[in-house]
């Protein structure tokens, strides 16, 4: 990676805003949009007067079920201003600030409103046949393929190589659904065993229903400002130290599955920009990306916050608890405050900028924290997103 | 501009949003459905047209990097590493290990399966890689002769395998000329 990291202007995460998470929700893609938009800008003290340019993000559109569905809920927050909208999979939550980052960082922007989106419930009875389209036409689809294989496949494999067991990655299940018991907009909180998770639905060994996050309509937002503006807006401003960004390849059965190379180059990227040489002693609160529980392992792995394989050992010790040494989802995560795609990633980011703030009330971890990370990650095993905020 | 209110934030309290349960989605004013009419043909290109030709004949074909070695399968017209046009064609014996090994209960659209089936992905034998390195030459693909019990005990993986082919007159050049891989036997 050859990326300019040395760059020169600060910008500051200064509001966030949230709407409810749910399987269903009333209000379209646009409104949902409006509100989230609404809350983060609020919570700033500014208005949409206020605001120079606009970023969205929204996973694929056939969930929506409209084409240019980025500018259909632009108009939410983008009408007359300079408007795009940033696309990779489940990695575009955390892009979405990426990219306002550097609408900001460029000097093109003071302000940016960072809107991210996603209504599954219209794809009905239910969302996985949409899943069918992410598939490979010529070597994939004609094996009948479910999206769950993909990941049922690398969890087998993590298992493998890392000796954990299908017991040890329900705990992060437990855990994550039990944070989000203090989130207000969570739709899956709840307090539940190792052995409730090993009990559902068994869809493709070794997955079983509750070791997936929910289909959920949802928004996030949050607002991105330069150093000046920043200071103006807010006497506490969350500074985006590090963003990092890459895409792997889309022949995910060419590559070791136990280890994601995609996360881990993104988190080197933004580690270097913010300065950070040992992330594991250095970031104090992280929010990995989590739609299956495995993953979240996976991603602190990738993320340099425990060493290859060391993930599950730390989780069985109560490392990534609220109270532990290197929480992570204090949210709640995917799991338990919910998924809508694009929106998921945003929670995350704004659940970052909140602990920073110390204003996640009951969310708020033990530790004190300046550094913080979120991540998430899109496609075939291929797209990781990651941003490091400082306070 | 103002600044900050006091914290927590008011609004973040009590999220907006309202939550519909299934009925009442199904029963909402001015609810439309509309499945999408649209049919597609998927041309499968330079380097996969001549793969599924090999398919048909019953050989697994790959491209080599002039540049790093790299035989790749499924071929690819370029290295995605060096850039370079990967014109060299070399067949492989197909045999390989089993990397990973799931047992479904489900399809796609998420319906039950009446028979479980079991699908993994394949390391390939190929040349122009670190063994035990992180990329290979490999397939996704359905694997038969391995038990439900060899894919929970972690057995399957590691285990030695190799295509079993369909027979000639039913192969159409198609992923599925390949029947599934199965283990070596001894």
């Amino acid at each position: 990676m050859r990326t300019n990291i040395f760059v020169k202007d600060r910008v500051a995460v200064v509001g966030a805003g949230l709407t409810l998470f749910r399987r269903r929700l009333q209000e379209t893609p646009r409104e949902l949009a409006w509100e989230a938009a609404k809350q983060a800008l609020e919570s700033a003290g500014l208005t949409f007067d206020d605001i120079d340019c606009i970023v969205t993000g929204t996973a694929p559109d056939a969930f929506d079920g409209l084409h240019f569905n980025g500018e259909y809920i632009a108009d939410a927050g983008g009408f007359g201003k300079p408007t795009v909208r940033v696309y990779v999979g489940g990695g575009t939550g955390v892009f979405v600030p990426v990219a306002a980052w550097w609408h900001a960082a460029s000097g093109l922007c003071d302000t940016v409103l960072a809107v991210a989106e996603e209504k599954m419930s219209p794809a009905h009875p239910h969302p996985q046949g949409v899943f069918a389209y992410i598939w490979d036409p010529i070597l994939e689809r004609p094996l009948g393929p479910n999206l769950i294989w993909i990941f049922a496949m690398e969890m087998r494999r993590y298992m493998y190589k890392c000796g954990a067991t299908k017991e040890t990655i329900a705990k992060v299940s437990v855990k994550n659904k039990r944070n989000a018991l203090d989130h207000p907009a969570a739709q899956a909180a709840a307090n539940i065993t190792v052995e409730d998770v090993l009990n559902s639905e068994l869809l493709v060994w070794p997955v079983n229903r509750l070791d997936i996050s929910p289909v959920s309509d949802g928004a996030a937002a949050v607002i991105l400002a330069r150093e000046n503006e920043a200071r103006r807006i807010t006497d506490s401003p969350v500074w985006v130290e590090g963003i990092g960004f890459t895409l792997d390849n889309t022949h995910w059965y060419n590559r070791e599955l136990a280890f994601p190379r995609y996360v881990n180059y993104a988190a080197r990227m933004a580690y270097k920009m913010a300065g950070i040489e040992r992330p594991w002693k250095e970031i104090d609160v992280a929010e990995p990306y989590d739609p299956f529980d495995y993953k979240e392992l996976h991603h602190i792995e990738g993320l340099m916050l425990a060493r290859p394989c060391e993930a599950p050992k730390l989780l069985e010790e109560g490392w990534f608890d609220r109270s532990g040494e290197l929480p992570t989802s204090p949210s709640g995560g995917l799991l338990g405050v919910g998924n809508p795609i694009a929106a998921a990633g945003l929670m995350k980011v704004a659940e970052i900028f909140w602990q920073l703030r110390y204003e996640a009330g009951p969310r708020q971890v033990k530790k004190p924290v300046h550094y913080g990370v979120a991540q998430a990650w899109g496609d075939l095993m291929q797209a990781g997103t990651v941003i490091v905020l400082g306070n | 501009m103002s600044s900050r209110s006091g914290r927590p934030q008011p609004g973040w309290v009590n999220p907006p949003g309202h939550y519909l349960k299934r009925d009442e989605m199904y029963s909402l004013v001015g609810l439309v459905e509309y499945p999408p009419r649209a049919k597609y043909l998927f041309s499968a290109g330079q380097a996969q047209s001549r793969f599924l030709m090999g398919l048909k004949e019953g050989k697994i074909l790959g491209t080599r990097c002039p540049r790093c070695g790299r035989v790749y399968v499924p071929p690819r017209m370029y290295c995605e590493y060096c850039h370079t046009h990967t014109l060299e064609w070399v067949e492989l014996p197909g045999t390989g290990v089993i990397h990973t090994a799931v047992i479904s209960y489900i399809g796609t659209f998420r319906e039950r399966r009446k028979e479980p089936v079991i699908v993994g992905v394949i390391q390939l034998d190929a040349p122009g890689y670190t063994p035990g390195g992180y990329e290979f030459a490999g397939l996704f693909h359905r694997l038969c002769g391995v038990t439900p019990e060899d894919v929970m005990s972690g057995r399957a993986i590691g285990m030695r395998v190799k295509p079993r082919w369909r027979p000639p007159e039913e192969r159409r050049g198609d992923i599925n000329d390949i029947e599934c891989f199965e283990p070596i036997e001894g």
